[in-house]
C-alpha cells in the first residue's frame, strides 16, 4: 500500500475577502480512491473542489497532482484541468452544442484531435454512460440525469486522472440521481480515482473507499465508511451522518 | 388618379437608384458596424479596464450625441483639423460607427448574459479564456443578440436616410430632388415611405428566416 499519491494537499486555505472558508486542510489521495466529502453546507466542500482543479487557486497551502506542485508559480493552469475532470452540480452544459458536440469541442479545441478521432472518442465516452441514442441531442431536450451523464462523458474525454463531482445530483429530480448513480459506481469500479461532494449516504457507503467529514472549513474526521458511520470517533461526525442517514432511509430525499 | 400614375412613372426611375444607395449604405455600414460592434464588445467585457474605459467612451459619445451632429462632425467639421471625406466616405464612417456603438453595447448584454457556468465548464476541460470565449461564449452571445441585431439592422435602413443632408443621393436624398422638380412633396414623400415599407419589410422576413435558422432545439423559448 505504498503507492505514490495521485493527490496531495497540504494546508489548503481559501478567503474570499474577508471570508475564510478553508482553514488549512491537509489531504492525500491514493489512485483507485473515492472519497466522498460530507458535512454541513457552506463548510467549504465545493470550495475544496474548485481549488483542487484551481477555479479558484488557495490562497495559501500547496497541492500535488501526481508529482507536480500545480500551486506552484508559473504552472500551466489549463494543462492541469485537462487531467482534473469536473461535474457540476447543475450540469453546465454548452447549451449550443448537441450531446456529441458538448464531448467533442474539448477534444477538438484542447487536445487538438481531428474530427474523426474526436468523434470515435466521443461516441466511445457517450456509449459509457449509455446515451449514445442521445448522441445528437441538444442539452435542452434531455432530461436531467442524462444531461448529468452527458456532463460526465464530456469530462471523462479529456482523460482525466483525477475526478471531482460537485453534488452531481443534487438538482436532479429524485427518480433520475439513480442513473447518474450508476455512472459514477461503474467509474469507481473502473478504477476512476474520484473525489465526490455528495449526501447521498447510501452510495457514499456502497462505492466510497473513504468519507471525509468537513465542517468550518476543516477536516473534522475521515476514515473508511463502515468506520466512519457505525464507529465515528467525533461527536459531530455522528451527529451529522445520524441525521442524513436517518433522513434519506424515511424520507428517500424529499 | 391619372395625374398620380404620370407621376410615379416620373420619379420612380430616380427613387430607384436612391433605394441602391440606400441599400448599400445600409448594408455597409451594418458590417462596419459589425467589424466594430463584435472586437469593442468582447473588449468591453473582456479585455484590461483602460480598454473597457476607452470603448465605455466610444459608445458614450456615440449613443449619447444626435446621428446627424455626428455626420456634420465627420463632413464639416474634421476637414479643419485637416482629415477630409468624400461624402460616401463620410456617411460609410458615421453611420458604421454609430452602429458599431450600438452593437457593442448588445453584444456586451448578450455576452453577460450567457451564464457564468458555461465559462467554468469550458476552463474546467482545459481552455484557455481565449478559447472559452471563441468556442463557447461567443457562439451562444451571437445567437442571443441575433433578434437585437435585426432591429438594428431594419433602423439602419431608415437612420441612413440623414445622409441626404449632406448631398449623398440616397432614396431620400432623391425624394428631395424628385420633390422639388415635380413640385409635388406630399405624393412623393408618401411613395418613398412606401418604398422604405417595402424594404423594412424584405429585410425582416430575410432577417426572421436567419434567426430561426440559428436557432438552438428545445431552447424555442430563449431564442425568441
Amino acid at each position: 500500500m505504498t503507492t505514490d499519491p495521485i493527490l496531495r494537499l497540504e494546508n489548503v486555505h481559501k478567503s474570499f475577502g474577508e471570508t475564510h472558508v478553508l482553514k488549512g486542510v491537509s489531504l492525500t489521495i491514493q489512485p483507485r480512491d473515492v472519497v466522498v466529502l460530507v458535512g454541513p453546507s457552506g463548510t467549504g466542500k465545493s470550495t475544496l473542489l474548485r481549488c483542487i482543479n484551481l477555479l479558484s487557486p488557495p490562497t495559501q497551502g500547496k497541492i500535488w497532482l501526481e508529482e507536480q506542485e500545480i500551486t506552484a508559480p508559473g504552472v500551466n493552469q489549463d494543462k492541469v484541468r485537462q487531467r482534473i475532470g469536473m461535474v457540476f452540480q447543475d450540469f453546465n452544459l454548452f447549451t449550443h452544442l448537441t450531446a456529441l458536440g458538448n464531448v467533442m469541442v474539448g477534444l477538438t479545441r484542447v487536445r487538438k484531435m481531428n474530427k474523426k478521432e474526436a468523434y470515435d472518442l466521443a461516441m466511445l465516452e457517450l456509449d459509457r454512460v449509455g446515451l449514445v441514442d442521445r448522441a445528437d441531442h441538444y442539452p435542452a431536450q434531455l432530461s436531467g440525469g442524462q444531461k448529468q451523464r452527458v456532463a460526465i462523458a464530456r469530462a471523462l474525454g479529456m482523460d482525466p486522472h483525477v475526478m471531482l463531482f460537485d453534488e452531481p445530483t443534487s438538482a436532479l429530480d429524485p427518480e433520475l440521481t439513480g442513473e447518474v448513480l450508476e455512472v459514477m459506481q461503474q467509474l469507481g469500479q473502473e478504477g476512476m480515482t474520484m473525489m465526490v461532494v455528495s449526501h447521498e449516504m447510501g452510495f457514499a457507503r456502497r462505492v466510497a473507499s473513504r468519507i471525509v467529514f468537513m465542517e468550518g472549513g476543516y477536516i473534522v474526521e475521515e476514515g473508511p465508511p463502515d468506520q466512519m458511520f457505525d464507529a465515528p470517533r467525533n461527536e459531530r461526525t455522528r451527529e451529522f451522518l445520524n441525521k442524513i442517514s436517518s433522513f434519506e432511509d424515511n424520507g428517500q430525499g424529499e | 388618379m391619372q395625374e398620380f400614375l404620370e407621376l410615379l412613372g416620373n420619379v420612380v426611375p430616380s427613387l430607384l437608384q436612391g433605394t441602391v444607395v440606400t441599400l448599400q449604405l445600409a448594408a455597409v455600414s451594418l458590417a462596419l458596424g459589425v467589424a466594430i460592434g463584435l472586437p469593442a464588445g468582447l473588449g468591453r467585457v473582456y479585455g484590461p479596464r483602460w480598454l473597457q474605459r476607452v470603448i465605455g467612451v466610444y459608445i458614450t459619445v456615440f449613443q449619447g450625441t444626435p446621428l446627424l451632429i455626428q455626420l456634420f462632425m465627420v463632413y464639416y467639421g474634421l476637414p479643419d483639423v485637416g482629415i477630409t471625406f468624400s461624402r460616401f466616405a463620410a456617411a460609410y464612417l458615421t453611420l458604421g460607427l454609430n452602429s458599431g456603438a450600438y452593437q457593442a453595447e448588445y453584444l456586451r448584454g448578450a455576452l453577460q448574459s450567457v451564464g457564468e457556468g458555461q465559462m467554468t465548464a469550458a476552463r474546467a476541460i482545459g481552455m484557455s479564456k481565449g478559447q472559452a470565449i471563441r468556442s463557447i461564449i461567443l457562439p451562444q452571445a451571437l445567437r442571443l443578440v441575433l433578434p437585437t441585431w435585426s432591429n438594428e439592422a431594419i433602423a439602419m435602413l431608415k437612420y441612413t436616410a440623414v445622409v441626404f443632408l449632406i448631398a449623398v443621393p440616397d432614396l431620400m436624398g432623391q425624394a428631395k430632388i424628385m420633390a422639388a422638380k415635380y413640385f409635388a412633396p406630399i405624393a412623393i414623400y408618401m411613395i418613398v415611405a412606401v418604398f422604405y415599407l417595402v424594404l423594412v419589410g424584405i429585410a425582416y422576413l430575410i432577417l426572421r428566416q436567419v434567426e430561426r435558422r440559428a436557432q438552438i432545439p428545445g431552447l424555442t423559448g430563449e431564442v425568441e
